[in-house]
């Protein structure tokens, strides 16, 4: 019988579905419900440990650094990715090409590689120093490094390829056409890009920002690597509740405020830029 | 910027000084680091005084490195072939099953990339240790497997999605039965994919940090591992080499990935 | 929108050789050409005639090779486009779909700083101009194609350009609609007096909407003209099959006879006389058109209207197609091929049969001779 058919069908595929599903429920979802389960259990249901997170001074700050951090990485991956993003769509396609493979080849090497360039050149024997020094800019060495500077620098480079490509892809949906009429209609350069071009793109500028920010957020190796003793952020904290202090509780309460910030984050970006239409298949 | 009659001013200079200047930040310290871990001087300067290989030497010849590198492509492979398995099923069924709530399961396989690693890190972590699994290999793959299967999975759709089925059928029409057009058919169709999937399923577990950081034994380190412990005590030169080695990595999995979607392309469409 | 005082309307647009090649190729091949003011002129040919790729010389878009453009004896080579003050719509509208509709219209007002009430006003008159009072609020995505083509001409207009460039502006619409924009156009431009440097690869819009055509092929123009000129004498080959219908029979030139005409000799052996659209002699290769519906059936009042020293001949009805207002019938002429002829369809007429004979006369003025290459 055709229905039973394609009943079979259907279960066939959801076998199939099956293990990688298990293996997420297991190693992934249970997990993450130990952590939400542990933030609120000390002998007994409490939100004891959500309490101490708001209202320890130290906390509080600790979560301002990591706004602020990831606000300013945020602006400084916006002003320096969106004039690349802009070329990238706006030159010829081989050249695109070409200059994609230099975004994309920092984007898949590992973090802490990327993270230990940066300590190289922004130490304070580090070679950004040597020439600056040997230049005869300053006479003490710049403090580039273990502080908020280095850590927005370092973060910054690590997500502006996130922003690069986010703007690229929305900025390459705009139709030429539109900024040669507005030409033909006599606009100049900066009036076509301001009142045609720039609006158009702001999709691209707004899924950017959100998703740079959200991922600055939840950032361990950078910040941990080049910072300085004010610029703890929670993921730090996290893993020093974990590690050293051993408040596992404390932990998972910080982890699940982490969380909490992460998916509000992501709900927002996904009205922006629909993520999920990559996947409607021609099912 | 091309031929639609506009002048080179200076604000067009400006933006593409700007672009270029951004394409520099980016690809300089990579670029510094490789040359830097060819220099002879104790000091790390730019550029070199002069060359030498001492560092890779020193790289090398620490047993503890050579065991990290060891320790990272075991896991590194099992990860590839525990996620490759998984996330080929996942999207098979996805791309080609009939049923509702696709788009909630879809977005229950990238899950991962979307929660910060490091609540990833220490839930696998608690899980582990409740277990006294910790400092195991396999532990590790396991961990990384749940990173990785996100990457496999939006690879594999969309190869799945560029294959044209019409190819399959006709193999069924012509009598052939559904493992023999799998086999014979789609499988080296869609090959290409399968194999880019897998490779930066390697990838995804040879970079990571995080996971290994909290599942990691005094032994068993990953090379990531290793470099951030030396990193945390002190600016050893040697970890240029170490880092120039992981972007040597890189750099032939993306050019190998690249490789095989071209042909991937050329080979599925029609 | 009257034009505004002091101003005698539409510019004179003058090409002078204007060339251009990409790379090997020679897209546009020494195009001269002078439109005058308030005059509707249009570039017709198939794609790759060059005819688009001149267009976007004029609006500055792209760089000649060599050659000039000249608006009312200004060279524009300096100017980028926006600063060239010529309208244009382009094929694919080119509406701004973040912007209402009144301010896609008042958009060229804006950017050159004109006073707020001044803008109300004249956009006000644009969008009556064409009749889209009231959309003032609507979105692009809210409209229909034709509706935003207006638009876009609305805004091409408001600004009063003395010129208005159109790049196969009505390629999207459906028969009817076009039908009705091409005079709506027309009208238009009749009324602002502005220029009109028109684009399409569609005859009879060119023949309906022009006061003089350029025909284009390869780069090249084949022949200028008012659309009657174009149509009762082409100057080639290309021409006469391009625009129109025509038949053709390849033959051989007997004879000089007086008054201009020829004298020819198909390939079957059917005698005719014809006027040569280029210098001809004795002996030489040549191709004859006729238009189907100037060939007539001898004995209709038609045939007698020609008067001896019409071109006659006699064939079989092989097929007949039957197109509402006419009826095209394929004649076969044994030896020397097959031709089509047109009949109207009138009340009383009985139509022909297939298979059956009939003999046809027309008149060796509607017969054009070329001369056939590789002679």
């Amino acid at each position: 019988m055709k229905a039973s058919a394609e009943r079979r069908e259907r279960l066939r595929y959801l076998l199939v579905l099956f293990p990688a599903l298990l293996v997420l429920a297991v190693l992934f979802a249970y997990p993450l419900l130990g952590i939400v389960n542990r933030s609120v259990y000390k002998a007994g249901y409490t939100l004891d440990f959500y309490r101490q997170i708001f209202r320890v001074p130290v906390y509080l700050q600790v979560l301002w650094a990591t706004f602020r951090v990831s606000a300013l990485v945020t602006l400084l991956c916006l002003a320096l990715g969106y004039p690349l993003a802009y070329v990238l769509a706006t030159c010829r396609p081989r050249t695109a090409r070409l200059l994609t493979i230099i975004v994309i080849l920092p984007f898949f090497t590992s973090i802490i590689v990327r993270t230990y360039a940066w300590m190289v050149l922004l130490g304070r024997n580090g070679i950004v120093n040597q020439y600056v020094m040997a230049l005869g800019l300053t006479d003490t060495p710049l403090p580039l490094l273990y502080n908020q500077a280095g850590v927005v620098i370092g973060m910054s480079y690590v997500l502006l390829p996130y922003m690069v490509l986010t703007v690229y892809s929305v900025m390459r949906g705009i139709d030429p056409g539109l900024v040669r009429a507005a030409h033909s209609l006599g606009a100049s350069r900066l009036q076509a890009f301001r009142r045609i071009f720039l609006p158009l793109s702001l999709p691209g500028i707004a899924g950017g920002t959100l998703l740079v920010f959200i991922l600055s957020l939840g950032f361990f190796i950078t910040p941990a690597l080049m910072g300085g003793p004010g610029d703890i952020m929670i993921a730090m904290l996290i893993e020093r509740e974990v590690e050293i202090t051993l408040n596992w509780s404390f932990a998972s309460a910080l982890a699940v405020v982490l969380l909490a910030l992460t998916l509000v984050g992501f709900a927002g970006y996904n009205r922006i830029v629909r993520l999920e239409r990559i996947f409607e298949g021609r099912g | 910027m091309a031929e639609d009659g506009q002048r080179t001013g200076p604000g067009v200079v400006a933006v593409m000084a700007l672009a270029g200047a951004v394409l520099l930040f980016l690809i300089a310290p990579v670029v510094i680091i490789v040359i830097v871990s060819f220099s002879g001087a104790e000091y790390l300067s730019f550029p070199p005084p002069f060359l030498s290989l001492r560092w890779y030497q020193r790289f090398l010849g620490t047993p503890s490195w050579r065991q990290s590198i060891v320790v990272s492509t075991q896991v590194a492979l099992l990860t590839m072939v525990f996620a490759t398995v998984l996330g080929l099923l996942a999207s098979l069924a996805l791309v080609r099953g009939r049923f509702r709530g696709k788009g909630a399961i879809y977005a229950m396989l990238l899950s991962p990339m979307i929660v910060p690693t490091i609540i990833t890190a220490i839930g696998l972590y608690f899980f582990f240790v409740r277990i006294k699994a910790t400092g195991s290999i396999l532990a590790m793959a396991l961990g990384h497997t749940v990173l990785a299967l996100p990457v496999v999975v939006i690879i594999m759709a969309a190869t799945l999605q560029g294959f044209d089925i019409r190819l399959e059928q006709a193999a069924l029409s012509l009598g052939a039965s559904r493992v023999t057009a799998l086999r014979r058919i789609t499988l080296p169709l869609i090959l290409p994919g399968v194999l880019s999937a897998a490779l930066f399923a390697f990838l995804t577990s040879f970079d990571e940090l995080l996971i290994p950081l909290f599942l990691s034994g005094v032994e068993v380190q990953t090379l990531t591992v290793r470099i951030w412990n030396s990193l945390v005590l002190e600016v050893d030169p040697t970890i240029a080499a170490v880092s120039s080695f992981l972007i040597g990595v890189t750099t032939v999995v993306l050019g190998a990935s690249a490789f095989l979607r071209g042909r991937g392309e050329s080979a599925t469409s029609t | 929108m009257a034009p505004p005082e002091g101003v005698g309307g539409g510019a004179e647009v003058r090409l002078h050789e204007l060339t251009k090649t990409f790379g090997s190729v020679v897209a546009v091949r020494e195009v001269s050409v002078t439109v005058a003011p308030g005059s509707f002129f249009t570039l017709l040919g198939p794609s790759g005639s060059g005819k688009t790729t001149t267009l976007m010389m004029v609006a500055g878009f792209t760089y000649p090779s060599s050659g000039e453009v000249f608006v009312d004896g200004k060279p524009m080579a300096a100017l980028p486009p926006q600063k060239r003050d010529l309208g244009m719509v382009f094929q694919s509208y080119a509406v701004f779909p973040h912007l209402t509709v009144f301010d896609n219209v008042a958009f060229p007002l804006q950017v050159r700083k004109a006073p707020r009430l001044d803008t109300l006003r004249r956009v006000g008159e644009a969008l009556e101009l064409v009749r889209l009072t009231g959309y003032e609020r609507r979105l692009p995505r809210q409209l229909s194609g034709g509706e935003q083509q207006r638009v876009a001409l609305a805004r091409a207009l408001v600004f009063q350009p003395r010129v208005l460039l159109m790049d196969e502006p009505l390629g999207a619409l459906d028969k009817k609609l076009r039908a009705h924009m091409q005079l709506e156009l027309k009208h238009i431009q009749q009324r602002l007096h502005v220029t009109v440097l028109y684009v399409t690869h569609d005859q009879e819009e060119a023949l309906t909407m022009s006061d003089r055509v350029a025909v284009m092929q390869g780069g090249r123009i084949e022949q200028v003209g008012i659309p009657a000129e174009l149509y009762d004498a082409p100057a080639s080959r290309f021409v006469a099959d391009f625009i129109g219908e025509s038949n053709f029979l390849d033959g051989v030139v007997v004879s000089a006879e007086r008054d201009g005409r020829w004298r020819c000799r198909a390939a079957g052996g059917l005698e005719f006389s014809g006027v040569g659209a280029v210098a001809l002699h004795a002996g030489q290769q040549i191709t004859a058109a006729v238009r189907p519906e100037k060939l007539v059936q001898a004995g209709d009042d038609g045939a007698a209207a020609l008067g001896p020293g019409s071109n006659t001949c006699k064939g079989v009805v092989e097929e007949a197609i039957y197109v509402g207002d006419v009826t095209r019938y394929r004649v076969g002429l044994g030896a020397d091929g097959a031709i089509t002829i047109k009949v109207p369809n009138r009340f009383a007429a009985r139509p022909l049969a297939t298979g059956a004979a009939v003999a046809l006369a027309w008149s060796p003025d509607d017969t054009r001779l070329f001369s056939r290459a590789g002679a």
